[in-house]
């Protein structure tokens, strides 16, 4: 896709700019004549959302971080000030926290969409860990960002995560200490989280940048994991995608907004509008939502260090993820078994984020107490924690690289074209998503 | 060093299996009917009136209201919003409330610590001069500031009327601490102080005493004042002033829909017309 460019400057000024700095001659390559596959469906659409997102968090972000005072003693009343006094600072504030929220919905519709179309595959590997590594500095950024408002949740959450690292054998102490900035978490913590979740949104900004450069050399995968063969397996991107990612974001939009306008506090925790006092604990430590099925890895496990390393395991294993699968077919079309494995391990994501939502002792079927087993009954959340902890291992760690050796795919098309032209009304083979099935 | 590793390692993982420990539940808060509820649900402005009275004359005794201004409650959506006072500093009735409340204040000129008027620009004074006497004042306990507490607690106003008007006697078997008052709707475990066969009851212990009774506020609009109705208003009262730009936020939403409902569909008319000649 990197190939010739097809950009040729109109006017004096343009020419003259090219010689010396070619970047008009750079958007034009990217986001206006950059061929894409024509056959890309709506879950493609999320990368365009995800780049919005990323713009709301930053616009907004700044914003807030004018009126914000990191303080212990002010924090909680600055952010509540925002939302009295500041104009239209409720909207402001509102959009960025639910923001937060609806760029992780994104973030794991595109990282689902990855997994089931093979986007993680050669010659994609880089753009994988790209995408990795961004997912990891929106863990670290949202985390830090729910320590801001100095609530009940924030300090107590800020607390149990900043202890994860107390678990690591000898210099766990060490870096606790280091990361708090004192020896508990304390003003200097607030401060220092302050600062790096302004900056870290700025350094996933970069990532993102080169998640698109690592994009456009190999250009995208398409739903039939196909390569492009010939121009007529694509479209210029724009007009053809930049009004579909248009009509995509604006549908995110309106989810986006019947969170914002009619419903703001439902994705966050009563709690953390009470001040944070480090002398009552909450009953209940819940994280946020997207991060709650690494919660429930972290507590299936009844060694502290071992649910550490598990729960940074689940993160790391997406890493290697491009060498554990050893399937030459991209696109889980095609591959009738692994698509099954598929669907379970969507569902078992589901059930890991509800587990880390309960108690672990609760019982899954109320009312039915069955044996003890090691430390909790069988019918308990923290036992269904481990069973779906194991397939999500078992998915990237057993699944994916023997499947790709024993399955027998189904015939994948010559080309992104070839289905599509082999039906007379246009309707792509085996298309799942219905709304684009009208050319 | 490692020893030390291990007490903090179990330390942490205590604190992440603390959740494991707490057991018992209150009762579900009942569901009202509050106008502001819904989409276009507003602020019913006689019944923020009545609940400012409630929060006044039985509440601020002893809560705090740090976060709100007597200026908020003459703001568009606030009990005494008027809309002939656009700057809500000039409404009467504001400056009238305002001014019935004495505020300490320093004299510029001579340093001395005064007591003044107070003034729309005040936030509500502190009925406690710190943390220490508002504890020795309540046997203990610490009244909660009540800025936020529609937002800061599950369930919001319905929650608040439920524990205001869900006081009842203890059922026989539960043996409640002196100073202590149990309540369905609190949020604890009252296993350990249950004799009783069966099940502990829901609900917890609460410091605070039933506040409310028939007529303790005598309501100017001439509606029955009972406890239910107490409680109700003064839930509305607090859930306005957690959310006090409630109604300009509903209004901001309703228009973005349309905007944006709009803006779709002009979008996907684009992406039918662009696309009509492409096979995909």
């Amino acid at each position: 896709m990197s190939g010739h460019s097809t950009y040729e400057p109109k006017t004096g000024i343009e020419r003259w700019l090219d010689t010396r700095l070619p970047i008009v001659r750079l958007g034009w390559d990217s986001i206006v004549d950059y061929p894409t596959p024509k056959n890309l469906n709506y879950w493609w659409t999320f990368g365009g959302i995800l780049a919005v997102c990323l713009m709301i968090q930053i616009v907004t972000g700044i914003v807030l971080a004018m009126h914000y005072v990191p303080h212990v003693d002010h924090a909680f009343a600055s952010v509540e000030r925002i939302m009295r006094d500041v104009n239209y600072g409720w909207l402001i504030r509102y959009m960025h926290a639910n923001g937060a929220s609806m760029f992780f919905i994104a973030v794991y519709i595109h990282m689902f969409r990855g997994l089931y179309y093979g986007s993680y595959k050669a010659p994609r590997e880089v753009l994988w860990i790209l995408g990795c590594i961004i997912y990891l500095l929106m863990m670290a950024t949202a985390f830090m960002g729910y320590v801001l408002p100095w609530g009940q949740m924030s300090f107590h959450g800020a607390v149990v995560i900043t202890n994860l690292f107390g678990a690591l054998p000898i210099v766990g102490e060490g870096i606790t200490t280091w990361l708090w900035g004192g020896f508990a978490v304390d003003n200097a913590t607030l401060n220092r989280f302050f600062s790096l979740h302004f900056l870290l949104p700025f350094m996933i900004a970069g990532v993102v940048g080169l998640h698109i450069w690592a994009l456009h050399v190999p250009g995208n995968n398409n739903p039939t994991g196909v390569n492009v063969q010939s121009k007529a397996d694509t479209v210029p991107f724009h007009p053809y995608y930049t009004v579909k990612d248009g009509f995509a974001i604006v549908l995110f939009l309106i989810l986006f907004a019947s969170f914002l306008f009619y419903n703001p506090n439902a994705l966050g925790h009563a709690d953390n509008y009470i001040p944070a006092n480090p002398l009552v604990t909450p009953t209940h430590i819940v994280p946020e939502w997207y991060f709650l099925p690494f919660y429930a890895i972290l507590r299936a496990v009844p060694d502290k260090l071992g649910g550490v390393i598990l729960m940074f395991g689940a993160i790391a294993v997406l890493f290697v993820l491009p060498w554990l699968d050893t399937s030459k077919v991209r696109s889980m079309r095609y591959r009738p078994t692994g698509k099954l494995y598929f669907l379970i391990f969507v569902l078992d994501c589901l059930v890991l984020g509800y587990c880390g939502g309960q108690l672990p002792d609760d019982h899954v079927i109320p009312g039915l107490s069955t044996f003890t087993l090691i430390d909790a009954d069988l019918n308990s959340f923290v036992w269904l924690s481990r069973l779906a902890t194991l397939y999500y291992f078992g998915y990237f760690l057993v699944v994916l690289p023997l499947l790709g050796l024993t399955e027998t795919p189904t015939a994948q098309p010559e080309s992104i074209s070839t289905p599509v032209l082999s039906h007379p009304a246009g309707l792509p083979a085996g298309a799942t998503a219905a709304p684009e099935k009208k050319g | 060093m490692l020893r030390k590793g291990i007490a903090l390692a179990a330390l942490g993982l205590a604190l992440v299996a603390g959740p494991a420990l707490a057991a018992g539940g209150a009762a579900t808060p009942k569901h009202v009917d509050f106008s502001f509820k819904g989409p276009f649900g507003k602020f019913d402005q006689a019944q923020l009136q009545r609940g400012y009275k409630v929060y006044r004359e039985v509440c601020a005794a002893c809560h705090s209201m740090d976060l709100v201004s007597f200026r908020n409650l003459g703001q568009k959506g606030g009990p005494f919003y008027d809309p002939a006072y656009g700057n809500p500093n000039d409404n009467p009735y504001v400056k009238t409330i305002a001014a019935e409340y004495q505020i300490n204040d320093i004299d510029s000129e001579t340093g001395d610590v005064i007591q003044r008027p107070g003034t729309s620009a005040d936030t509500f004074p502190n009925p406690y001069p710190n943390e220490a006497a508002a504890r020795a004042g309540n046997g203990g306990a610490m009244p909660p500031d009540l800025s936020v507490m529609a937002k800061a607690r599950h369930h919001g106003a319905d929650y608040i009327y439920s524990l205001l008007a869900g006081y009842r006697e203890p059922p026989a078997g539960l043996q409640v601490t002196p100073g202590q008052y149990y309540n369905p709707y609190m949020a604890g475990d009252t296993t350990p102080f249950w004799t009783g066969e069966g099940h502990a009851p829901e609900g917890g212990f609460i410091a605070m005493p039933p506040q409310l009774a028939p007529d303790k506020v005598s309501y100017d609009d001439g509606t029955p004042s009972t406890i239910d109705q107490q409680a109700k208003d003064v839930a509305a009262f607090l859930y306005w002033a957690a959310e006090p730009k409630m109604e300009e936020r509903k209004a901001f939403g309703f228009g973005a829909m349309i905007y944006l409902v709009i803006f779709a569909g002009l979008l996907y008319a684009s992406y039918r017309r662009i696309w009509r000649n492409v096979a995909h």
